[in-house]
């Protein structure tokens, strides 16, 4: 009943709601991403990372840094919170945090797929998979040569299979292929997941609903985007886009015939919500689009922790977590090629 | 003659209400005391998890916030230490009454009388368990952010641990005219 999980909630999930409230308070303030932004050199990054939560990940790094030695470090602080948290979680709490792993595996599996198919190397695809998004079998998937074999023979296994019913063909793989497939499994992911949250009810399936609907629309648009100029027809791009979320079903008949990106840009100011967005960027500019939907999305991430006894601020703390990293990501990659100028083009301040 | 005139009277009221005078009043005083421990300790219980765990989880990453938080959990274990004090308030207000005034006026009303106070003081302290509790949890996850907001919101639980006194003090006064007839 919704109003009175404060009664129950903290038989299983407190202790972990708890925890996970302690992991938010440590992300990276502005003033920190401010000492960082005035780095020099990457070495000036480790130091000031080893005064936060990064430190111990990063303090046995031998001298010569690369960007990717950061980031894979960062993340690897992401996945011990979160698995520290799954193991201690019961169920329903332990399928929720499952949940947000599966959109990491879908971009895996098209990771070490695309890359099988540009002759790369299995060891080498490998490591650069998230480690989120691991499963026992994924390094047979460069094995697979059609759809059919792949989900036949690697994926039936994991808990993608049930969202491979709508793209199963026998085509060859392809890019274009192999981009409509990560599309149609993210849409039925999306939609599995908002059945899930709308069964668990109260505080939970209101919160996740919002955080849910923004991530559908906001894929909505990107995939607009992406394909206007393409040879995706407009009832492909129709059935990639999810059936919930702000823009169902009005606003997906509109964005699929639109040709440009002013014409998107028309159909999404339609909607208050998403009319700040736009109403960033002047005429005709699509690069500051991400920064405007990141900084959005971190708007209503933070909101997610102003109520307690709920999931969502599980969700909440994965994806701002992701977005502190992109940012560190960004910061290390403008100091190694000396273009700190540049620099707050893309680093969305979570506090 | 009493007894006799009250169940004349009686004999025309529905049979429920003549099957619930025809309870003995002791089966209402003893339910009454078992309600008031009873309950009260529940809504304890229940308070001190729901403040502890979240209690617990805060203090790993902030540990400073343990001593002072401990005092959430003292306001939730008043709650039983009120209903412990009733109960035993309670029982030495029981007395035996000869057989033929077991169903006399006064003998119902002394034994409604520690009926309802227990129910009284069982079910105010069982929601005043719960809310320290839940303002503890709060209260326990807030100071590990921001140590400004500890006593600000201890004020709100001070409020909330009222709300078990009231039922206290009224389930005293109730008590306290639950007077036996005298044995003749």
């Amino acid at each position: 009943m919704y109003g009175f999980e404060a009664l129950t909630f903290n038989i299983h999930g407190g202790y972990l709601e708890a925890i996970v409230r302690g992991h938010r308070a440590r992300l990276l303030t502005a003033a920190d991403y401010n000492n960082l932004c005035q780095c020099e050199t990457l070495e000036d990054i480790k130091m000031h990372l080893s005064a936060t939560e990064y430190g111990p990940y990063l303090q046995n790094e031998p001298s010569p840094l690369h960007t990717t030695t950061i980031v894979e470090k960062c993340t690897l602080k992401l996945v011990d919170d979160y698995k520290h948290m799954l193991c201690q979680a019961t169920e329903p709490l332990s399928t929720f945090l499952e949940y947000i792993t599966y959109g990491h595996m879908i971009d895996n599996v098209v990771l070490i797929v695309t890359g099988t198919l540009h002759e790369r190397d299995v060891q080498e695809l490998l490591e650069k998979c998230h480690p989120l998004g691991m499963f026992d079998s994924i390094a047979s998937l460069a094995v697979a040569q059609n759809m059919r074999e792949l989900y036949r023979l690697v994926l039936v296994d994991t808990p993608l299979a049930p969202y491979f019913s709508d793209c199963i063909t026998s085509e060859d793989l392809d890019d274009m292929n192999i981009e409509i497939m990560r599309n149609t499994l993210y849409k039925a992911y999306l939609e599995d997941f908002y059945k899930f949250c709308q069964k668990l009810g109260g505080a939970t399936a209101e919160i996740m609903s919002d955080l849910l609907a923004f991530e559908a629309d906001r894929r909505a648009v990107n995939i607009t985007i992406n394909s206007i100029g393409t040879e995706l027809t407009r009832d492909d791009r129709k059935k990639l886009y999810s059936n919930f979320g702000l823009l169902y079903p009005y606003g997906h008949e509109e964005l699929a015939v639109s040709e440009d990106i002013d014409q998107v840009r028309a159909v999404m100011e339609k909607y208050p919500p998403y009319q700040s967005i736009f109403a960033k960027l002047s005429f005709g500019e699509s690069q500051m689009l991400d920064k405007a939907f990141n900084e959005e999305e971190v708007k209503r991430l933070c909101l997610a922790f102003d109520q307690q006894f709920h999931y969502a601020v599980f969700f909440a703390y994965m994806r701002l977590r992701e977005q502190e990293v992109r940012n560190l990501m960004w910061i290390s990659e403008c100091v190694a090629q000396n273009q700190k100028s540049r620099v707050h083009d893309s680093v969305v301040f979570i506090f | 003659m009493d007894a006799m005139s009250s169940s004349a009277m009686l004999s025309e009221a529905s049979s429920w209400s003549r099957a619930l005078v025809k309870i003995s009043p002791y089966t209402f005083s003893a339910v009454g005391i078992a309600i008031s421990i009873g309950v009260s300790v529940l809504g304890a219980a229940w308070g001190i998890y729901i403040t502890g765990s979240s209690l617990i989880g805060a203090a790993i990453k902030e540990p400073r916030i343990t001593s002072k938080n401990l005092i959430s959990v003292i306001f939730c274990e008043a709650v039983a230490i009120y209903g412990v004090i009733v109960a035993i308030i309670l029982q030495t207000k029981l007395e035996s009454v000869p057989q033929a005034s077991i169903y006399a006026p006064e003998s119902l009303r002394a034994g409604y009388a520690i009926f309802a106070s227990g129910i009284i003081v069982g079910f105010a302290n069982l929601v005043c368990g719960l809310c320290v509790g839940i303002i503890g949890s709060s209260c326990a996850l807030s100071d590990a952010q921001n140590s400004t907001l500890f006593v600000k919101i201890l004020v709100i639980e001070i409020f909330g641990s009222a709300l078990g006194l009231f039922g206290v003090i009224v389930g005293i006064i109730m008590s306290a005219q639950a007077s036996w007839p005298s044995k003749v």
